[in-house]
């Protein structure tokens, strides 16, 4: 498809930092900002001996989902977050976008860093033509950019909402299982900089649609809402179909949809939505949940244990500075 | 030059007093807002905005409340809820930590609920994510019950 036209901001001011119309554009850029990393700081060479020991299968269907995952980054970086400038409400919602763009850029530069350590040119190149040729992926990428070049701001944010937080996590399932297995350890970390980069991403952008939605007439909110379940559908069955295409060679597809649904919840999470798959689905690998984060599993469940076992969290030495008691 | 006689910190401090046994904090995201909402007990929420007064706590309560901040974990607690914690009275009567977060962000999930649990030796109850699904919602709710039922029984025993 081609657009129209260039959109940009319609009208530029000098934006003044000093005078903030909504503090959660100071709080998400200097979490930004904090997060802020880049690949080279992560020592992936650590990886070449792991990477040895998979199987050729294993390897190629790592190679493929990172291409999948640079695709989307790419995407987002080059067209998704600019997309959303022209349509946001205060000049510092526009910064923010500009830094969501350049970190989605950076995530997609940091898969070749993850290529070029471990992998042939003659490999990287295979893999790159896989991701222009495998439908399902090709589609995906299609259904969101038709929603970029279209004209409703809001279906903008769904669409950019429903990429970062959800249509990702066929692809970070992978090096998470990796990472569980004890392989690709030091690629692990690196994606999960970039797996907490896209929370931020999915929330800040959610809360923009949410704020977007105030004062608009019941009906069109119903109208928004059932469009997003509709898409999130539509993005689903085919999320399904690649989760298939990628997994069926490992027999993992089953264990890779639990994941799918559990993000799904999320992103509709994020945009203010109910969950909408049921816990009987979303009960993810807790190997893949503990890999994701160490506090997620069901031991810090206080509630469905007797309570008389108990202990109180572990120590942690990263309290506030101005903590005062 | 003011000259300030050493009184004790909580008379000085200006707060509107509450009785809710749940008192939470949420950011205009809403998210702890909503999950609270669904769990349709009495609650109290926290000043979204650190310049307005903070709540005193008037009975026994479980704090609920989500993790900001990044990897580093620094800023994990917000600061409307340190400025309620710093009040000595609100520290006393709390019981436990429901915490609100996204596995996304790795070790930092939940991370406030696990600082203020050793803090405040209370138990870190549960964690949930974003606004919380229908189980989440059921979990704390029956959970709460039965905590307080446990606590009070407790106390009637002493």
């Amino acid at each position: 498809m081609t657009p129209e036209k260039l959109k940009l901001a319609s009208h530029v001011t000098a934006i003044n930092w000093n005078r903030i119309e909504d503090e959660k554009d100071v709080d998400v850029w200097n979490r930004l900002v904090n997060n802020f990393w880049l690949p080279e700081k992560v020592p992936l060479s650590n990886d070449i001996q792991s990477w040895a020991t998979l199987t050729p299968d294993e390897q190629l269907l790592t190679m493929r989902v990172f291409t999948g995952l640079t695709l989307l980054d790419t995407l987002q970086g080059t067209v998704g977050a600019v997309s959303l400038i022209p349509d946001a409400i205060t000049p510092h919602e526009e910064a923010v976008y500009t830094n969501i763009a350049f970190m989605e850029s950076v995530h997609a530069k940091s898969y070749s860093s993850i290529f070029s350590t471990l992998c042939s040119t003659k490999e990287i190149d295979e893999a790159f033509r896989w991701s222009v040729e495998n439908v399902n992926l090709q589609k995906k990428a299609q259904i969101i950019e038709s929603y970029y070049y279209g004209d409703d701001p809001l279906k903008r944010k769904i669409a950019s909402t429903l990429l970062e937080s959800f249509l990702f996590y066929s692809g970070f399932y992978l090096p998470m299982y990796w990472s569980s297995r004890a392989k690709l350890t030091n690629t692990a970390d690196l994606i999960r900089l970039i797996i907490r980069d896209e929370a931020v991403h999915g929330y800040y952008i959610g809360y923009k649609y949410q704020k977007g939605l105030e004062g608009l007439s019941e009906e069109r909110k119903a109208e928004l809402k059932e469009y997003t379940f509709e898409l999130m559908f539509e993005l689903y069955e085919n999320e399904v179909q690649y989760t298939h295409d990628l997994y069926d060679s490992v027999g993992l597809a089953e264990d890779v949809k639990k994941f799918l649904h559990y993000n799904a919840n999320k992103a509709l999470m994020n945009l203010g939505y109910e969950a909408m798959f049921p816990a009987a689905v979303t009960d993810v690998n807790p190997a893949i949940l503990s890999a994701l984060s160490p506090n997620a599993d069901e031991n810090h469940d206080f509630f469905s244990g007797s309570g008389s076992s108990y202990v109180i969290g572990k120590a942690v030495n990263t309290e506030d500075d101005d903590w005062d008691f | 030059m003011n000259v300030i006689a050493p009184t004790s910190a909580a008379s000085q401090v200006a707060g509107r007093r509450t009785t809710s046994r749940l008192i939470y904090f949420s950011s205009t995201s809403d998210n702890t807002h909503r999950f609270v909402e669904k769990l349709n007990m009495d609650a109290a929420r926290l000043p979204v905005y650190t310049h307005e007064d903070t709540l005193i706590a008037q009975e026994p309560y479980v704090l609920v409340l989500p993790t900001y901040g990044g990897d580093s974990g620094h800023g994990a607690v917000p600061k409307q809820v340190i400025k309620f914690l710093n009040i000595e009275r609100n520290r006393d009567l709390i019981r436990g930590v429901v915490g609100a977060g996204n596995t996304n962000f790795g070790e930092t999930y939940c991370l406030a609920g696990d600082i203020i649990s050793v803090k405040c030796q209370v138990p870190h109850l549960y964690r949930f994510e974003l606004m919380g699904t229908s189980e989440d919602v059921a979990r704390v709710h029956e959970g709460l019950e039965e905590f307080w039922t446990r606590l009070s029984l407790n106390q009637a025993q002493l």
